[in-house]
């Protein structure tokens, strides 16, 4: 069916919501990443299986909706009741039956699945009582785990490709651009730059044909805003893409995704099968004049690829090398045309600024960074998952309001944000406030979104060396600084990491690190000391104290380390011995255990099933 | 094009506006040095070493540093070529690719020029000759050809045939191995034959004496691409200029004649 005008759309979307309202209740299972890895589609066939068994009366199986990543990925994986919104976590195919019986059945929970409130230990019902959810602004993020990922309908139910009806019947490319300039967005990649004077560049540039891009290569380790988008509400990025495309005049969009991400492929295909059927891709776009196509195309699995540059270069079939941009890359992007490259949240942004106008999302935030931004919190956090806060939130609000603190309450020792190539902040920056200049001016970034938790059992020289190691092995190996630098750079922290360090390298490596920014070709060289750099500002000490002391103060770096059991906490109850995969433990049950440091290969699976707290890191 | 005037070390010089900066710097006979950096293909960026200094009045003074291969001439342009930044940086990366090329001589000899004369790092063991400059991938396509590129990123990068098989697109014309700066891609040459990349071609022998002129398959490319009949390529460079002395001779008898008439 083409949908052939606006007014079309707008019948189409009160007629899917008031099929919806007749549904009754609802069955959302999430199917984002983490709960899909903790087994989602089993519990999606439980309550298939066992909603044909019952044939509950008025139970429609529309009303059983696979939904994109509702964020609580810590308690995944994650079920809501609509419309009461009950919300059940870590449920298992065998707690179907019962949830089926008391709450679509019934109007009861089933309480041993609610969340538990940290501090009092209360059972909360619904999912907006919870802190986690509360303190969220989910404007990128709004569809996911309200809709169906898999359905057209189900976006159009919720508003989907209104904006994209109002900009193609009201509105002028111009009007489009002012009201994307006026919104403050700055790009959701990384480097903030303002989308709507990257439209007007594009959209002003003589230059034809001019092409749309997205950028959907994410590839920062731990992070996964842009993939819970591309495969929970992939509408939201085509219709951002579209309206682009009317700013700027374009007849074709690649949405580049990389190659560990299958299913946003086949969601994004999906989608724009879906859409193409509806009209809302291809000739004539709602009835009207305009015309647009979007293509998939895939990474080989190459973190500079997220690079606008190298990424270009990919999509028309190249080396993902990096080019010098002294002319940059929405005058002369891909095939040497104009092109916009936008994130993938960025995109997800525009229609919510078509539909509530730039000044709307201009009052979210700080004056300069405007909106809201997701992130991926992990690391040693009670709450991992996806969020999403205005602009300006402290680090602190994030870390303890929405993500609980640390796990089992330890001191809180850095945040890493941005990425491989971010910075390292310690606990006196808890407060800053997040966005894209204050986190730049304390020497890390906003970058796409990761963050990364760490307590006082993380030593930085460690998380230097292993994001060090990352972008040893990610760099494309193009220009001298990045290839050979950071391989020094990496080298140089293994020697210290190793007890072998001096104070001579720690300076060859701060020199060295200001040469491969100064020289590297792209922002991978440019900011690829950052792990290193930004540690040895805020934690010299601790990398004094591997070079000096040959110690290492958190007990991670295996060569600096040894672990001992301590006779008085031990009971001799053997699980230690069981768990030592190299027979360095001694002792026989009710006897106090020993290690035998020659064996021992310090890998800490003693200490991590000692009940007693009797194995001891120093 | 504009003539413009930028500064240089602080004298005024005359440049063509949009034309790359090295050109410039390489025409007023200051010393800049490059790897990557050959008339026969275009700009690449990757050895860094001709980075220069630049500012402008109106950047208040906020300087960048760019790489002059690549970065086209503006007016008001201010470059310094060998700030204690710059050279600090030159000597940082020739001491890097003196750690993974140590016995490589044009490296040695750069380095040394910049005081490096062992290096900060530790030495390779299994140090080769490919800077990585990728002279010959980008030959190899300006050619036409795209028989080899590079494959693997980052430190594992290298030079290759496709699949390390004999590339089926070489045609062995040696364009890579002649422009390699440090003589890392070598190729054998023996009677009639030639083999490089471990591909083996037939050379196609002068009709007239009996030497190797170019590959077969080199000479049916250009004649196949260019419009040079192939039969061209059944006469040595040699004996051409032969033929052609011996018809310039001839023009020059005659033309003596034709005065002494």
């Amino acid at each position: 069916m083409k949908i052939t005008s606006p007014a079309q759309l707008s019948r189409l979307q009160t007629d899917l919501a008031a099929q919806d309202k007749k549904l009754g209740k609802k069955v959302m299972i999430c199917c984002g990443p983490g709960c899909l890895a903790n087994g989602a589609t089993k519990l999606v066939q439980a309550f298939r299986s066992e909603l044909e068994k019952k044939r509950i009366r008025d139970f429609r199986v529309e009303a059983l909706k696979e939904t994109g990543c509702h964020g609580f990925c810590e308690k995944g994986p994650l079920v809501v009741i609509e419309p009461q919104g009950t919300f059940y976590t870590r449920v298992t195919p065998a707690d179907v039956p019962e949830i089926i019986e008391q709450s679509i059945r019934g109007n009861q929970t089933v309480e041993r699945l609610l969340y538990r409130d940290q501090a009092t230990g209360e059972p909360k019902t619904t999912y907006h009582e919870i802190d986690f959810y509360r303190k969220q602004t989910r404007i990128a993020l709004r569809n996911l785990g309200k809709i169906d990922q898999y359905s057209i309908d189900e976006y159009i139910r919720v508003g989907g490709y209104q904006a994209l009806a109002k900009v193609l019947t009201t509105m002028t490319p111009d009007q489009v651009i002012t009201e994307v300039k006026a919104s403050g967005l700055r790009g959701r990649g990384g480097a903030g730059f303002h989308t709507g004077r990257k439209w007007e560049s594009c959209a002003t540039a003589d230059d034809w044909p001019h092409y749309v891009v997205c950028n959907g290569d994410e590839g920062d380790p731990g992070a996964f805003m842009d993939r819970s988008i591309m495969e929970g509400d992939p509408h939201s990025v085509l219709e951002g893409m579209i309206i682009c495309a009317f700013a700027v005049k374009s007849k074709d969009g690649y949405i580049y995704v990389r190659e560990e991400y299958p299913l946003a492929v086949q969601n994004l295909q999906r989608a724009i099968t879906q859409a193409r059927a509806y009209g809302l891709l291809g000739e004539g776009i709602l009835g009207t004049e305009f015309s647009f196509d979007i293509k998939i195309s895939r990474g080989a699995g190459a973190f500079v690829c997220g690079e606008s540059s190298a990424l270009m270069k990919s999509v028309a079939g190249e080396v993902g090398e990096p080019r010098a941009k002294y002319v940059r890359s929405v005058l002369k992007g891909l095939y040497d045309k104009p092109t916009v490259l936008n994130n993938v949240e960025s995109y997800a942004n525009i229609p919510v600024i078509i539909a509530k106008g730039g000044a709307w999302l201009a009052a979210i935030g700080t004056p300069k960074s405007t909106g809201t931004k997701a992130f991926s919190l992990v690391g040693k956090v009670r709450n991992t998952g996806l969020i999403e806060v205005p602009m300006g939130t402290t680090l602190r609000e994030i870390i303890y309001g929405i993500g609980g603190g640390i796990l089992h309450d330890r001191p809180f020792k850095a945040v890493q944000t941005g990425g491989p190539s971010g910075g390292c902040l310690p606990a006196d920056k808890l407060d800053l406030p997040v966005d894209f200049d204050t986190l730049t001016d304390a020497y890390s970034m906003m970058g796409s979104g990761g963050m990364i938790v760490m307590d006082e059992r993380t030593c930085v020289v460690d998380v230097a060396k292993y994001f060090l190691h990352f972008l040893v092995e990610e760099s494309c190996g193009k220009c001298t600084p990045c290839r050979e630098g950071l391989f020094q750079l990496h080298e140089l922290a293994n020697r210290i990491s190793d007890g072998r360090g001096t104070e001579a390298d720690l300076a060859l490596m701060e020199k060295l690190s200001e040469n491969i920014i100064i020289g590297s070709l792209c922002g991978l060289g440019k900011s690829g000391p950052n792990p290193f750099v930004s540690t040895i500002r805020y934690f010299r000490e601790e990398y004094l104290a591997h070079i000096r002391d040959h110690k290492c103060p958190a007990g991670v770096c295996t060569a600096l380390i040894r672990y001992d059991i301590v006779a008085e906490k031990c009971d001799g109850c053997m699980a230690c011995i069981h768990a030592c995969a190299v027979n360095a433990i001694t002792g026989r049950k009710g006897k106090v255990h020993v290690i035998n440091q020659d064996i021992c290969t310090k890998c800490g699976a003693c200490m991590a099933v000692c009940r007693r707290d009797a194995v001891e890191v120093a | 094009m504009a003539t413009v005037t930028i500064q240089v070390n602080g004298r005024a010089v005359r440049a063509e506006k949009g034309e790359m900066l090295l050109a410039v710097l390489r025409r007023e006979k200051i010393d800049i040095p490059a790897t990557c950096n050959h008339e026969a293909v275009e700009a690449f960026g990757a050895c860094r070493l001709c980075t220069v200094e630049i500012t402008r009045d109106e950047w208040k003074g906020w300087k960048n540093y760019v790489t002059s291969c690549l970065y086209p001439v503006e007016a008001g342009l201010i470059v310094r070529t060998h700030s204690d930044t710059v050279i600090e940086l030159r000597r940082t990366l020739l001491d890097l690719q003196l750690a993974r090329h140590p016995r490589t001589p044009l490296i040695q000899q750069m380095a040394a020029e910049y005081g490096v004369l062992k290096t900060s790092y530790e030495e390779a063991p299994d140090g080769d000759d490919c800077i990585l400059c990728a002279l010959c991938t980008r030959v190899c396509d300006a050619m036409g050809f795209r028989a080899i590129s590079t494959v693997g990123r980052g430190h594992g990068k290298r030079v290759a045939p496709p699949l390390d098989q004999p590339p089926p697109d070489c045609v062995g014309c040696l364009a890579c191995a002649q422009i390699c700066p440090t003589g890392f891609i070598t190729y054998k040459e023996f009677g009639a034959g030639r083999e490089i990349w471990g591909k083996q071609f037939q050379m196609v022998t002068c009709t007239r004496c009996g030497a190797p002129t170019i590959t077969r398959e080199f000479a049916d490319n250009l004649a196949a691409r260019r419009e040079i009949p192939r039969e061209y390529f059944d006469v040595c460079d040699a004996c051409h200029r032969a033929e052609l002395a011996g018809t310039m001779g001839r023009i020059a008898q005659w033309n003596r004649e034709e005065a002494a008439r």
